[in-house]
């Protein structure tokens, strides 16, 4: 196939972006949507111009490394699909295909397509965890879990990160995100004990980080590629203000 | 700040006053509208002229038309602050977007869908409540609520406008129904598809009654 | 005499850990909170040691080269860990673990190690619980176990296909909340490019900030390498793609050995290449072996398509070959015979390099008859019972069908998979001694990134054990042997003369990639490295395959630098300036393998030399010559000097290894 990218540069952080446009050519469909950019990548290095700078890694979905927004979606048309999963079958020879990087005030641009996401990090830093030190556990199967109640924190449990919430999201909102985290160890007895502080200080930490607030249009779900529910989000509220009308915090 | 403060100004807390005052505002409606489809008992408006005037003496009912007035007004400038603050998380925009992928137009709309109606209910309150609460017109008895809504709907520039603020109050409400017992974190897999589709049927058959009340007038159904 | 003290305690097998973690010096709080430890990667080893050892007081330094320490390669792996829990009832027991870890590995393992692992395993299970770590589970809420190659119990515990994800997320979050907790610094975005020896001791290291490109300096009391494997000095593996071996290599070159860097682990259950334009290869979990069955056509050639080849007309060859085990042998095993098949010209596919693994007569027999049972239902119908065997294998494997659905375009619920081996794992790596210490003082390495524990073949599930046991239970004692005599060295200020030459070198060698300015891009270089490697350090080796190796990797070696493309500078975002550092490490490491697998004239687990092999293809061993520990000590440019760990087995007995 032949296609044409129009694709966004920006040399670094402070630098102004713009898209440019690429034609490529005798792309296999049996190509991952990434193995076009080495392509290009390739095309590019002996040509004597800069690379494309994108962010991937595992290549398999699992990492939350790759993060391109494509044709105006985070991961491209298919649903459930990271980029480094999406295969250029999905599209059509002659296709015209515009990549952008995620846009949001909490996640800048570090190069090209590339963006810093560490935010998500310090979300996590603020509760998103059991304070277990090592050492302290006792026998796994004294602690009992129903199989639905596993499973349903597993479903959460299973965000990998990338920032299509985010990406998706018209305001930016990172409540998927937190919302996953908050959910999985809510719904778990090792995560009651904290759990009011927990949720206070992620959403305190999500406000801070400058993400926009949620107006349930969905499309966060319709775009995460593991396909975390909207339930998870308002189980967020409800921790939320349940912690807030209950909890000893007076200061977070 | 106080853990109060702390809590509305906080995203979620934002919602949850959008949440809050959008379902306060819903009950209000069915208040509204039932009284009003008091005209189709057909009666040259007399039982409808009736509850009119009850509205208009009840303490209570005053007391509410406050609270009433409270709550449009935090509804909206909670919207003004969640919409400056969402455009300031996103300080540069995409070049190509796609949003019906994967979500609804109108659940992405509900700021314009909100400007709309704030502007229909300006005319509204202009076209009646004004004249019932703060002028004298009525209250002397030289003028009905009913004679002024005929007066009203002669006009078939009115009467479509009405019908559009409806039509944007009924998208306005389907996104927004729901939306808010989600905000609220009322969401379970029994009682969820319930609200939904009673969210649905609320946000079609409250507008639809109000719009056929200045269509039923203009086309002289109703006398 | 051999340089090479294994400090393996002395006592009774089962005693030894138990009663050396007892003696282990201790350093007091005090004197923890003034000790820097520095740890290289983010993974299931590096996370968990940097949680753990913050816990205990220790100053902490972690560094990855990925945006977030969440994203490390851990994360992909699928299928399970093993843990000598015994909660199904089944036997097992730590001997058992340590037995089969022992004959998995082809007995190229240190007892020891082993048995210390086995008996930290259950420990693991309890604390990953403890996090959160959502772990798959029976109705009545314990925990549920798979079956795992090479072994004959139960005792694998999983989530879906994302078990290496949950793992690595519990280890994320514990690290996580140190650096929330202000007691660990991290530094993502950063890649160690040398280790900083001062008076003999590893005292920091010098990192790349991969955004702004500025080379910073490091000082630590201890540096902990867990950075993981060197798979991909194959350029196709089943690694990410920035996975690499610089951190372990500069090390080597500062004088750690580097132990049986030949033992390739071949995984035998990935997606077969489609094209020259593939960049990696993915993985079908080998727990999808459980349900699983492997064929190929009895007839050569045969062009019909897999559903119209009858049962009679299959070959199920594992099950053939290996009754007791059948399609759950180790993955040497079953990777060799995979290539035995394809080789003789009975392979499937486009490329005939592929053998089926399929699922039909499991989902229909063994879960669509039970379901159907359960509800009961009389007489199902073939297509009831289909429809009720997927609910159930989707459940177990849903994310890996879905995947392979997304890569190839066919439905493995419908048509059997395609599947051929690919390089997954390697368990050669730095040399360590029982505290995980490298020959240089001060500097260890954890998890994939050393030797220690899994010989010349890893059993599944065991990388996660290995991983998670060396970074929780392992070294926050045995670093103590160490730190306790360094409590009276104070931080050594960065201007230090060693910080400031080993900074000039990594300048110097990055400003000459730069430089080069020739036509051809890493990439380039990297497939053909691959290549090299795959076709003569591979799956199988020959003496003359590897000696022209070795001629093919030096002169790739002279060419790279001659004429390599790296645009852009030094002081920016330049990923194509990481690769061409990681490129020139593996070009080193390539011939540092075929070197080894040179050197080890037998065949043991994933080294499988042609020359040495039974009469019907099995590996054979030569315990009288080779069974020792390969550490290479490097002396300059293409020089390595051979230093022997002889193996001794003092409580279990070699003998063939057998899956019969």
């Amino acid at each position: 196939m032949n296609l044409t990218l129009k694709v966004w540069r920006q040399k670094n952080g402070n630098a102004k972006g713009e898209l440019k446009t690429y034609p490529v050519k005798d792309i296999s469909p049996d190509m991952s949507f990434l193995e076009m950019f080495d392509v290009l990548n390739e095309e590019l290095i002996t040509k004597g111009d800069e690379p494309v700078a994108f962010d991937h890694d595992c290549r398999e979905g699992i990492c939350g490394m790759c993060s391109m927004y494509i044709n105006g979606r985070p991961h491209g048309p298919l649903q459930g699909v990271t980029t480094c999963q999406l295969h250029m079958r999905s599209f059509k020879d002659g296709d015209t295909i515009v990549v952008e990087p995620w846009r949001a005030a909490a996640f800048p641009v570090i190069k090209d397509l590339t963006v810093d996401r560490t935010a998500f990090d310090r979300i996590i830093a603020s509760g998103g965890y059991v304070s277990v030190n090592t050492g302290n556990a006792k026998d796994a199967n004294n602690i009992l879990i129903g199989k639905e109640e596993a499973d349903e924190a597993f479903s959460a449990a299973a965000c990998i990160g990338c920032g299509a919430c985010v990406a998706a999201c018209k305001n930016a909102s990172a409540m998927l995100f937190v919302s996953a985290k908050v959910s999985q160890l809510a719904l778990l007895p090792q995560g009651q004990v904290e759990a009011k502080t927990r949720v206070e200080k992620m959403v305190a930490q999500m406000d801070a980080e400058g993400f926009g607030s949620c107006t349930n249009t969905g499309a966060c779900h319709a775009e995460c590629p593991k396909e975390i529910s909207l339930e998870h989000i308002a189980r967020l509220n409800r921790e939320y203000l349940g912690a807030k009308l209950s909890s000893n915090n007076v200061s977070i | 700040m106080s853990w109060i403060t702390k809590t509305l100004s906080s995203s979620i807390g934002k919602k949850l006053i959008m949440g809050i005052t959008g379902l306060f505002l819903c009950s209000f409606l069915i208040v509204h509208c039932g009284l009003n489809a008091l005209i189709f008992a057909n009666d040259h408006g007399e039982l409808f002229n009736a509850g009119a005037e009850f509205m208009a003496h009840n303490i209570f009912i005053r007391t509410m038309e406050i609270v009433l007035f409270l709550g449009i007004l935090l509804h909206i400038y909670q919207a003004l602050m969640l919409t400056l603050q969402n455009k300031k998380a996103r300080p540069v925009g995409y070049a190509v977007t796609n949003g019906n992928a994967n979500s609804k137009w109108y659940s992405r709309s509900m700021g314009l869908l909100g400007t709309l109606l704030l502007i229909f209910l300006i005319i509204h309150l202009r076209h009646f409540w004004f004249v019932s609460r703060l002028t004298d017109e009525i209250t002397s008895g030289q003028e009905t609520l009913f004679g002024e809504m005929k007066e009203v709907f002669e006009s078939p520039l009115w009467v479509v406008l009405y019908v559009l603020g409806n039509v944007s109050l009924a998208y306005h409400l389907m996104h927004g129904f729901q939306s808010g017992f989600q905000t609220l974190g009322l969401n379970h897999r029994k009682y969820t598809p319930i609200i939904q589709s009673i969210g649905f049927g609320f946000s079609i058959v409250i507008p639809f009654v109000f719009a056929l009340m200045p269509l039923a007038i203009f086309f002289k159904f109703i006398q | 005499m051999s340089k090479l003290d294994s400090k393996i305690p002395e006592g009774p097998i089962d005693q030894k850990w138990t009663k050396y973690r007892s003696t282990i010096p201790l350093v007091n709080p005090a004197n923890k909170r003034s000790l820097e430890v520095i740890v290289v990667g983010s993974g299931l080893a590096g996370s968990s040691a940097a949680a753990t050892l913050a816990e205990m007081g220790y100053q902490v330094k972690v560094f990855c080269f990925q945006d977030s320490p969440r994203r490390a390669h851990s994360i992909a792996a699928q299928g399970g860990i093993n843990a000598a829990k015994n909660y199904q009832n089944d036997g097992d027991s730590t001997y058992r673990l340590f037995y089969d870890t022992i004959k998995g590995g082809d007995y190229r393992a240190r007892e020891a190690n082993v048995h210390r692992l086995a008996e930290v395993s259950a420990n693991i299970i309890d604390q990953c619980v403890a996090q959160g770590v959502p772990f798959a589970r029976e109705y009545g809420g314990v925990l549920r176990n798979r079956s795992f190659g090479g072994t004959q119990v139960q005792r694998t515990f999983y989530a879906a296909g994302q078990t290496g994800q949950q793992l690595l997320l519990g280890a994320y979050s514990a690290l996580e909340r140190q650096i929330g907790l202000g007691k660990v610094e991290m530094y993502s975005r950063h890649e160690m490019l040398d280790t900083v020896t001062i008076d003999g001791k590893c005292r920091g290291i010098i990192a790349r900030n991969l955004i702004t490109g500025k080379l910073e300096r490091y000082f630590g009391h201890a540096v902990l390498l867990c950075t993981g494997g060197y798979g991909n000095v194959f350029y196709l593996s089943t690694n990410a793609m920035g996975s690499n071996v610089t951190a372990a290599w500069k090390a080597h070159k500062k004088g750690a050995f580097f132990a049986n860097p030949c033992y390739t682990q071949i995984h035998p259950t990935c997606i077969p290449v489609s094209g020259d334009h593939q960049s990696k290869l993915t993985l079908m979990s080998e727990s999808l072996r459980n349900d699983g069955r492997i064929w190929v056509p009895k007839k050569k050639d045969d062009p019909r398509a897999a559903n119209d080849i009858p049962e009679d007309e299959r070959d199920y060859y594992l099950e053939r070959r290996y009754p007791a085990f059948g399609n759950l042998v180790p993955r040497d095993v079953a990777s060799r015979a995979a290539k035995e098949r394809c080789d003789a010209g009975y392979g499937v596919g486009a490329s005939k390099q592929a053998v089926y693994l399929d699922f039909k007569s499991n989902l229909i027999n063994k879960y669509g008859r039970r379901e159907a049972t359960k509800k009961g239902i009389e007489n199902p119908s073939l297509e009831t019972l289909i429809a009720l065997g997927k609910e159930v294998v989707k459940e177990e494997y849903g994310n890996l069908f879905d995947m392979y659905k997304q890569i190839t375009g066919e439905d493995p619920y419908e048509v059997p998979m395609r599947i051929y081996p690919a390089v997954h794992y390697t368990m050669g790596g730095l040399w360590v001694d029982y505290n995980l210490m490298t020959t240089v003082p001060g500097l260890y390495a954890l998890g994939e990134a050393n030797f220690s524990d899994h010989g010349a073949n890893r059993l599944g599930a065991s990388a996660l054990m290995q991983g998670l046991a060396d970074g929780y239970f392992v070294i926050p004692y045995t670093i103590g042997v160490y730190l306790s005599n360094e409590i009276r060295t104070k931080s050594i200020p960065t201007d230090h003369e060693a910080f400031v030459q080993a900074e000039k070198n990594v300048k110097e060698t990055l400003d000459k990639f730069l430089s080069i300015k020739g036509t051809k891009s890493v990439d380039h270089f990297h497939k053909r490295l691959g290549k090299i490697m795959w076709e003569k350090c591979g799956m199988a080796r020959t003496k003359e395959g590897l000696e022209s190796a070795i001629k093919e990797i030096q002169a790739l070696k002279a060419e790279f630098w001659k004429d390599v493309r790296v645009p852009g500078s030094n002081e920016e975002f330049n990923p194509e300036l990481e690769k061409a550092g990681r490129v020139a490490d593996f070009i080193e490491l390539g011939e540092l393998m075929c070197i080894d697998a040179l050197n080890r004239n037998e065949s043991c687990g994933g080294h499988f030399r042609e020359e040495y092999q039974e009469e019907g293809g099995e590996a054979k061993r030569d315990d009288e010559n080779y069974k020792y520990v390969a550490a290479w000590e490097y002396k300059g440019d293409s020089a390595f000097e051979l230093h022997k760990e002889e193996l001794v087995y003092e409580n279990i007995k070699i003998a063939q290894r057998s899956y019969k």
